[in-house]
This record gives structure tokens, C-alpha cells and sequence, in this order.
């Protein structure tokens, strides 16, 4: 929350409802960042459960967890871990600006900018990990002739 | 209630669960960072899906230092968003039974996760004459 604006509340007097939407900081960049938070972490934890299920299928051999694998390479399901991806890198991302705020000193000063900085980090590591997810499915159209990727 | 801090009074002082699931948060947040992004690139960039078949696993598991993170990660990341789902139903859920019942089930559901990719990870031995292929087949 900027200095200027408390500021300003404080000269007009504001009516006792602006004050609870300050506190819950609608509309302003920290109710997105929260809001954002909030639906990614549970977005992956929905992910998450689907993970441990079909990482259990190793347990019934090679053909059924292979499977499993099948369903995780079809261009439907590969679009979802896109947004999967964003969802982790943003999570991440504003899980080090809160931790920011809450242990440095002027972290909360920089809130503001620092949620630009996510949102731009986000962005910016998500392309080239989008290109190395999707570049598998688009093989029939690049007539690439190597294989997919290298093993481990 | 899960807020981001002011600045005036961040760190909850009081004691308790609450101010326990606050650090915890924080601390196997700044865990999972580098555990998640780690899985990532191997799973994603250095790997695609269509090769992390049970031969993958399989040769990956001789090393035991993968299921010990493989365990970590499933630990951090299961019981930091079973603490993310007991924040949210505390946020938005009024009824004292429906509070209940959701809580309850999230407990159990939190236990039958973990158990079932503990149980994965540590009893995981592969049938070396029929390990599968490298990778899937185009």
C-alpha cells in the first residue's frame, strides 16, 4: 500500500468501509497476487493427488506404468501440464516475494514492484519450458529426424 | 487466515498450531523451490514425458538418493498443500459439520496420499527380464 494514498484517507476522512476494503486490499495488486496464489496452490495440489495415483501404477509392472506415461504424452494432456507449469513457476515466484516480505526488512515497501518481477519471471522461464513440452508433439510437422529427446 | 503482512506486525508471535503451519509454510516453501524446479527440468527439459517410462524409473531407483528425493518431495509438497486446502476451508467455509466433515476428509485424504507414495517409492523393485522400453514408441 503506498504512503501517498494512506495519506490521502487520512485528510478526507474516509467513510469506515474504504478502511475494510484497504485492509483486504481489493482490487488493488496484492488481491490478485493473493488470488492467484491461492487458485495455483490449489491447482497443483489437485495435480498432485493425479501424480501419486498414477505414479502408484509402478507398482503393477512395466505395461500398466507405461500406461500411465501413454496418457501423459497426448497433446491434450501436454497442453495441461502448460498450465500446470505456469501455475508452479508462479507459485514459486510469489512464494519468494511473500517470503520477501515477511523476512526482509523493506520487503514490504517493494511488494508493489516485486509482483511485477513475478509476474515477468513467470513469463519469462515459462517460454522456453512451453517450447521443450510442446516441441515433442509438433515432430510430425518439423519432420525432425532424430528422436524426441535423448535419455537420461 | 492466510495474509500477506504489512510490514507493522508481520510474524504471528502467539505460539500454537497456527503460528507452527506459519513457518512451516515458509520454510518447506523455500524447500520445495528448489526440490520442484529440480524435478521439473529433469522431467520436462532434460527428459520429455514419453521417456520417463519404467525402465526410466527403474534405473533411476538404483540410486537411492532419487528416493530419498522423490520422498522429500512428495512429504513437502503434500503436507504444505493438505495445509493450503485446511487454510481455504477455514476461509470460506462457515457451517461448524460441513467444517468438520472437510476437515476430516482432508486429514484422511492427506494420510492415504502419503502412505500410498510412500509405499510406491520404498517397495518400488523392477522386473529386470521385462523392463519395458527407453521410450515410448511413435
Amino acid at each position: 500500500m503506498p504512503e501517498h494514498q494512506s495519506h490521502s484517507y487520512c485528510l478526507k476522512a474516509p467513510p469506515p468501509a474504504s478502511r475494510i476494503e484497504e485492509e483486504m486490499y481489493k482490487g488493488q495488486s496484492g488481491m490478485w497476487s493473493w488470488l492467484f496464489h491461492r487458485i495455483s496452490g490449489l491447482g497443483i495440489l489437485l495435480f498432485l493427488f493425479i501424480h501419486i495415483v498414477d505414479v502408484s501404477m509402478l507398482s503393477f509392472g512395466p505395461g500398466v506404468y507405461n500406461q500411465s506415461v501413454v496418457l501423459f504424452d497426448y497433446v491434450v494432456v501436454r497442453l495441461l501440464s502448460l498450465a500446470l507449469v505456469i501455475a508452479v513457476l508462479y507459485h514459486t515466484f510469489n512464494g519468494i516475494r511473500i517470503m520477501a516480505i515477511d523476512f526482509w526488512r523493506k520487503g514490504s515497501r517493494y511488494q508493489r514492484a516485486m509482483f511485477g518481477i513475478v509476474l515477468a519471471a513467470t513469463i519469462i522461464v515459462f517460454i522456453p519450458m512451453a517450447y521443450y513440452i510442446m516441441g515433442p508433439a509438433f515432430q510430425w510437422l518439423t519432420q525432425a529426424p532424430h528422436a524426441a529427446t535423448t535419455g537420461h | 487466515m492466510l495474509r500477506i503482512s504489512s510490514g507493522r506486525g508481520p510474524r504471528p508471535m502467539s505460539g500454537g498450531f497456527e503460528t507452527f503451519s506459519w513457518y512451516y509454510f515458509r520454510i518447506s516453501g523455500a524447500a520445495l523451490v528448489f526440490l520442484v524446479i529440480a524435478h521439473l527440468i529433469i522431467m520436462h527439459v532434460s527428459n520429455d514425458v514419453s521417456c520417463t517410462t519404467y525402465a526410466f524409473v527403474a534405473s533411476r531407483y538404483s540410486n537411492i538418493f532419487w528416493r530419498v528425493f522423490d520422498w522429500l518431495l512428495l512429504t513437502l509438497a503434500l503436507t504444505h498443500g493438505m495445509n493450503g486446502l485446511r487454510i481455504t476451508i477455514d476461509d470460506y467455509v462457515r457451517s461448524a459439520s460441513a467444517r468438520m466433515w472437510l476437515m476430516s476428509i482432508s486429514a484422511l485424504l492427506l494420510v492415504i496420499f502419503f502412505m500410498l507414495g510412500t509405499l510406491t517409492l520404498v517397495t518400488f523393485q523392477p522386473v529386470v527380464s521385462a523392463i519395458g522400453p527407453q521410450c515410448l514408441p511413435k
